[in-house]
C-alpha cells in the first residue's frame, strides 16, 4: 500500500520541483538585486526596494497567492495557475532573501575593499574577487534554509489547482486510502527533497570556503 | 470589474471577525511556543545523549516539512485516531509545534550568550542547578532574544492565513468564502491583504525601534 501511495505522490514530484527550481532561481535573482539596492547610495533605490522587501513581508504567501491568482484576474492581468505560484513564492522568499545578502556584503570588512581599491582592482574585479567570495560563505547557511523554504512554500499551489505532491495526496485521501499512511509517506517525500537541499549547500559551503582562510 | 466601496462596506464588519479569529488563533499558538521552544532548548543541552539526539531529529523533521502538511497530518489523521479536535484547536496545535522548534533555536542562541564565568561562578557558590537557571542564566538570556520572539509572533500570525485550508474560518478563510459566494474576490482579497498587512507591519516596525534603542545602550 505504501508502495501504490508513494507512486502515486512521485507524479506529484515533477511539479514540487518544477515549482520549487523556478521559484527558488526568481528568489536569488530578487534577492541579489533588492539586497544590493538596500546598499545603493541613490536615496530612491534604497527606498524602492524597501517598499517591495516590506509589502511581501507584510502577509504571508498564501494571501500573495490568492491575491495573485483570483483577485487581479478581476482587474485584467490573468496568469496561469503555475505562473502564480512561481512568482508569488519567488518575491516572497525573495524579500527574506534580500536582507541576506544585504547582512552578507556589509559582514565584509570595509578594509578588504580599502585594500582592493588601493591596489588599483576595478569595481566590478572587487566585488568578483574580494567582496563576493567572502560575502558568500556567510550567506549560504541563510541561503540554504530560504531555498528549504521555499519548497515548503511549494506546498500551498495545490490550494490552486496545480497537481504538485501535496494535491496528489489529497486525491489519495478523498478516493479512500488511510490519511495516516498517506500524509505520513507525504511527510517523508518533502523530508527527502529538504534533506537533498541541505546536503546540497553543505557541499557548496565546503567548497566555498577552500582556499580561504576564515573561521 | 471596479472597485466597489458599498460592497467593502459590507463585508468589512465579517473580515474583522476573521481578523479577530486570527489574533486569538496566533495568541493560542504562542502559549505552546514559548514553553515548548524553551523546554526544546534545554533539552538540547541534555547530559544524555539519546534526548539530544531525538530533540534535533524531531525538530528537522518538523522543520523540514512543510506547515500545510502537518496541518493536513493532524486534522485528518487525528480523528481516525479517535481524537477529534476542533479544526481552530488543530491548527493551533500544529502552528505552535512548528513554530516552537524554531523558538528553540533562538532560545538556545540567548543562552549561548550568556558568559561562561557567569557560569563558573555560580557553580562556585554551589548554587542548586534550578536556581542557576531560574535567577541567573534566563534572565541575562531573555532580554537579548526578546525581538527574535517577537519577530516570530508576526511570523505565526501571517501564517494562520493557511488555517482556511483545514475549514478555519480566520480572515483569509473568510475572504475566499466571500469571494466564492458573491463571484467577486478582488474586495476581499484585498481587504484581507491589507487588514494582515496593518497588523504585522507596524508590529515589526516596533520591534525594529526597540531593538535599534536597546543597541544604542550598552548592556
Amino acid at each position: 500500500v505504501l508502495i501504490d501511495i508513494f507512486n502515486t505522490l512521485v507524479k506529484g514530484l515533477t511539479v514540487t520541483v518544477e515549482v520549487t527550481v523556478l521559484a527558488g532561481l526568481l528568489a536569488a535573482a530578487v534577492a541579489i538585486l533588492a539586497g544590493t539596492c538596500r546598499l545603493s547610495q541613490r536615496r530612491s533605490v534604497r527606498v524602492g526596494s524597501g517598499a517591495y522587501i516590506e509589502f511581501f513581508r507584510g502577509t504571508s504567501a498564501l494571501v500573495q497567492l490568492y491575491l495573485l491568482y483570483f483577485a487581479l484576474p478581476l482587474v485584467g492581468v490573468s496568469v496561469s495557475a503555475l505562473m502564480a505560484g512561481v512568482i508569488v513564492i519567488g518575491l516572497n522568499v525573495g524579500s527574506y532573501g534580500a536582507e541576506a545578502v544585504r547582512g552578507a556584503v556589509l559582514s565584509v570588512p570595509t578594509g578588504q575593499r580599502e585594500a582592493a581599491t588601493v591596489l588599483g582592482f576595478s569595481r566590478w574585479a572587487q566585488f568578483r574577487h574580494v567582496v563576493f567570495p567572502q560575502a558568500l560563505i556567510v550567506l549560504l547557511p541563510a541561503a540554504g534554509n530560504l531555498l528549504i523554504d521555499t519548497l515548503k512554500l511549494t506546498s500551498l499551489v495545490s490550494l490552486v489547482t496545480l497537481s504538485d505532491v501535496t494535491f496528489q495526496g489529497q486525491q489519495l485521501r478523498l478516493n479512500g486510502s488511510s490519511p495516516v499512511a498517506v500524509f505520513g509517506v507525504m511527510l517523508a517525500v518533502y523530508l527527502g527533497l529538504s534533506s537533498i537541499i541541505a546536503s546540497g549547500i553543505a557541499w557548496l559551503e565546503r567548497r566555498a570556503r577552500r582556499g580561504l582562510h576564515v573561521a | 470589474m471596479t472597485w466597489d466601496w458599498h460592497f467593502v462596506g459590507q463585508i468589512l464588519p465579517s473580515l474583522l471577525g476573521g481578523l479577530w479569529l486570527t489574533v486569538v488563533a496566533t495568541l493560542g499558538a504562542s502559549l505552546i511556543v514559548f514553553p515548548l521552544g524553551l523546554l526544546l532548548a534545554l533539552a538540547r543541552r541534555s547530559p544524555r545523549a539519546a534526548v539530544r539526539t531525538s530533540v534535533v531529529t524531531v525538530s528537522e523533521l518538523v522543520r523540514r516539512t512543510p506547515l500545510l502538511i502537518q496541518l493536513y497530518f493532524i486534522f485528518y489523521v487525528l480523528p481516525s485516531a479517535g481524537l477529534l479536535l476542533p479544526a481552530l484547536v488543530c491548527g493551533i496545535v500544529g502552528l505552535g509545534v512548528h513554530y516552537a522548534t524554531y523558538a528553540a533555536q533562538i532560545f538556545r542562541g540567548g543562552i549561548d550568550n550568556v558568559g561562561r564565568g557567569q557560569w563558573d561562578a555560580a557553580t562556585a557558590l554551589s548554587l542548586p542547578r534550578h536556581r542557576i537557571w531560574r535567577t541567573i542564566v534566563l534572565p541575562q538570556a531573555l532580554p537579548g532574544i526578546y525581538p527574535a520572539l517577537g519577530n516570530l509572533v508576526i511570523a505565526m500570525f501571517k501564517e494562520t492565513a493557511l488555517f482556511s485550508a483545514i475549514t478555519v474560518q480566520e480572515l483569509l478563510g473568510r475572504a475566499r468564502e466571500i469571494g466564492i459566494d458573491n463571484f467577486d474576490y478582488l474586495e476581499p482579497l484585498v481587504l484581507a491583504g491589507c487588514l494582515y498587512f496593518a497588523v504585522s507591519y507596524p508590529a515589526s516596525a516596533a520591534i525594529r525601534r526597540l531593538e535599534r534603542r536597546s543597541a544604542r545602550r550598552p548592556a
